[in-house]
């Protein structure tokens, strides 16, 4: 009699959490659901508002007080140099640094310290690179508020993605590979040039691609050092019709780039420069979203290609 | 039978000398990016430290190192990063955990395996458009809601950012949830308990340290978010806690001056180096502790 009650009180327990456990899961992906949402509606409320402004003519033309007039010409074109240099200067020390610490580096307090101060600069605000180079680049170096400083900005500001995506990238390639290259005799920098590196590609492709969409999007650091809102010229070209044909001198141009031509517009009143903010923004959100994708893709490609 | 890598060793070994000199380069590059910025906040912020009585910091209660008679009270710059900080946690805390908990110990795999890198999109979107979100959608939101709320608000700007960091407590979390052996969730399984009961009880004490360094994480994070609280939060500092008033954040007073003309040593450059290793030293506490955590995590697996 006592053992069939206490029995029937476990089972209606049981049935209990089994719908508590019913719940959780609902709302779990009601939640799930509810933030992909808010991702969803930032994407449609930029195409509603910005979608009618774009055309050739906000692609091709310069910033204007009159909105209707105005577009992203200098920002995209900025936008693309400052790439430019923030990947040619973040890549290769990027890799190298990912390299060295995976492959090279003893273990010390050294090698400590150097782990320990990336994981630290991932988390410092991007606002601080910019302190860094208003003072360093702008000022101590005298490169002025150019496109070199910006770049070279938004550069240290992507390293650590850089760094980690290598090391991790190098990390799942097992011993074994190593160990047969060093037993053929190659040296590490064999090892590393003929295997290492062909076979982490994939994932170091992918960390650059995180890296070059964040720097993007980013518009604190450029802000502080001082890049201008208002820019109705474009840098000098790299290619020259007369010799010596390549030039260097868009380094040291005066910018602007999408996320800060974005800014200057939010902040000014009136919905016709609004509907020209959320038409910058709908480009930045469909580059940085689709560049994103992409690393996505390849990460599950690269995953699926491995067979040790 | 002839070896791959025979031919001449010396030649090998030197450029193995080289590469390693070149690669070492690469390795301190990160080191030199901290002691650039260390070395910069500090030279360029001390004439203001040395010319600021310390004490003003802490007694003023106003924020106008550019006014003709200044005022040094950083509190106020503080508790504009304090509230949106707050306003963002409690969005992005419980939400966040509650994703962790549905995604690790709920979800189907393959259901997880796509929604994991979705969620990890709402940190790519620019903060740009973020404050375009927050000011020009979400604002005229809460105030049909509530009418008296002014167009720069903390509140706004703090929702927003909530949403953005989600993906740090979400991914870290999940991460380290994940990461508790099966053997103790069959334990507590066989001893009657159900999903929800083995994942409150079991698996989030169990990667409690983990979580917790996704915490601290997103705390740094908010704390050092600038576009979002710049064009949202308002850039005039104030000393309230109020998240329904507009103040301006550390961050953001660093965005207001730069916007305007900043030649070099002048007060308002020394002032925005000044807030700048401020910040610095908050988010250096933060990221430092979630590292410890983090380390502490891995060890105790």
């Amino acid at each position: 009699m006592l053992a069939s009650q206490n029995l029937r009180k476990q089972e209606a327990r049981a049935s209990r959490r089994r719908s508590i456990d019913r719940w959780f899961g609902r709302i779990g992906f009601l939640v799930t659901l509810g933030t992909l949402g808010v991702l969803a509606i930032l994407l449609l409320n930029l195409a509603a508002n910005g979608l009618t402004r774009i055309d050739w003519q906000f692609l091709l033309s310069f910033p204007s007080r009159r909105a209707a007039e105005a577009g992203i010409l200098s920002a995209w074109v900025g936008t693309i140099l400052l790439m430019m240099v923030t990947a040619s200067v973040a890549v290769p020390l990027g890799v190298a640094a990912g390299i060295y610490l995976e492959e090279y580096a003893p273990k010390n307090k050294w090698t400590d310290f150097v782990e320990i101060n990336i994981s630290n600069l991932a988390g410092v605000p991007s606002i601080l690179y910019g302190l860094m180079a208003l003072g360093l680049f702008v000022y101590q170096f005298r490169f002025g508020q150019s496109i070199l400083a910006g770049g070279l900005a938004l550069a240290c500001l992507v390293l650590p993605i850089v760094i980690v995506a290598t090391r991790e990238a190098l990390r799942t390639i097992p011993a074994s590979i190593r160990e047969g290259a060093f037993a053929l005799g190659a040296t590490r920098w064999q090892a590393v040039w003929h295997h290492l590196l062909p076979y982490s590609t994939g994932g170091i492709a992918t960390g650059v691609i995180l890296a070059m969409s964040r720097a993007i999007g980013e518009s604190a650091p450029l802000i502080t050092i001082g890049a201008l809102t208002f820019i109705a010229f474009l840098p000098p070209a790299p290619i020259l019709a007369h010799a010596p044909f390549i030039s260097f001198d868009w380094l040291f141009s005066p910018f602007t780039a999408l996320p800060i031509q974005m800014f200057n517009w939010v902040s000014r009143p009136g919905e016709e420069f609004q509907s020209n903010a959320a038409a910058a923004g709908l480009f930045l959100m469909l580059i940085t979203l689709s560049m994103n994708g992409a690393a996505i893709l390849l990460r599950r490609h690269a995953q699926r290609n491995i067979k040790w | 039978m002839s070896f791959p890598y025979e031919s001449s060793r010396r030649l090998d070994k030197a450029i193995e000398r080289v590469m390693v000199g070149i690669l070492r380069v690469g390795g301190w590059a990160s080191v030199l990016v901290t002691f650039g910025i260390v070395i910069t906040l500090v030279t360029e912020s001390w004439p203001f430290f040395k010319a600021v009585p310390f004490g003003r910091l802490f007694t003023d209660r106003m924020w106008t190192p550019l006014f003709l008679e200044p005022q040094y009270g950083i509190g106020a710059l503080l508790a504009g990063t304090l509230v949106t900080t707050g306003v963002a946690l409690c969005v992005a805390i419980p939400l966040g955990t509650l994703l962790a908990i549905y995604l690790s110990e709920f979800a189907e795999p393959r259901f997880r395996e796509v929604v994991k890198p979705m969620l990890e999109l709402l940190s790519a979107v620019p903060t740009v458009v973020y404050g375009y979100f927050a000011l020009l959608t979400l604002t005229p939101i809460l105030q049909k809601i509530y009418p008296d709320l002014p167009q720069f608000s903390m509140l706004s700007a703090g929702l927003i950012m909530g949403i953005m960091i989600i993906p740090y407590v979400t991914s870290l979390g999940e991460d380290s949830m994940r990461s508790v052996p099966m053997l103790l969730r069959e334990g507590a399984f066989a001893l009657g308990d159900g999903k929800l009961g083995v994942a409150l009880r079991v698996v989030f004490p169990g990667a409690f340290s983990g979580l917790a360094s996704a915490y601290v994480l997103a705390i740094s994070r908010a704390v050092g978010e600038t576009m979002i609280v710049a064009i949202a939060a308002g850039l005039q500092p104030r000393f309230t806690l109020n998240p329904l008033e507009s103040a301006a954040t550390v961050t953001a007073f660093i965005v207001q001056v730069s916007l305007g003309d900043l030649p070099h040593g002048s007060i308002g450059y020394q002032s925005i180096f000044a807030a700048g290793a401020v910040l610095f030293l908050m988010t250096l506490g933060f990221n430092l502790a979630g590292h410890i955590l983090r380390r502490r995590f891995h060890r105790a697996c």
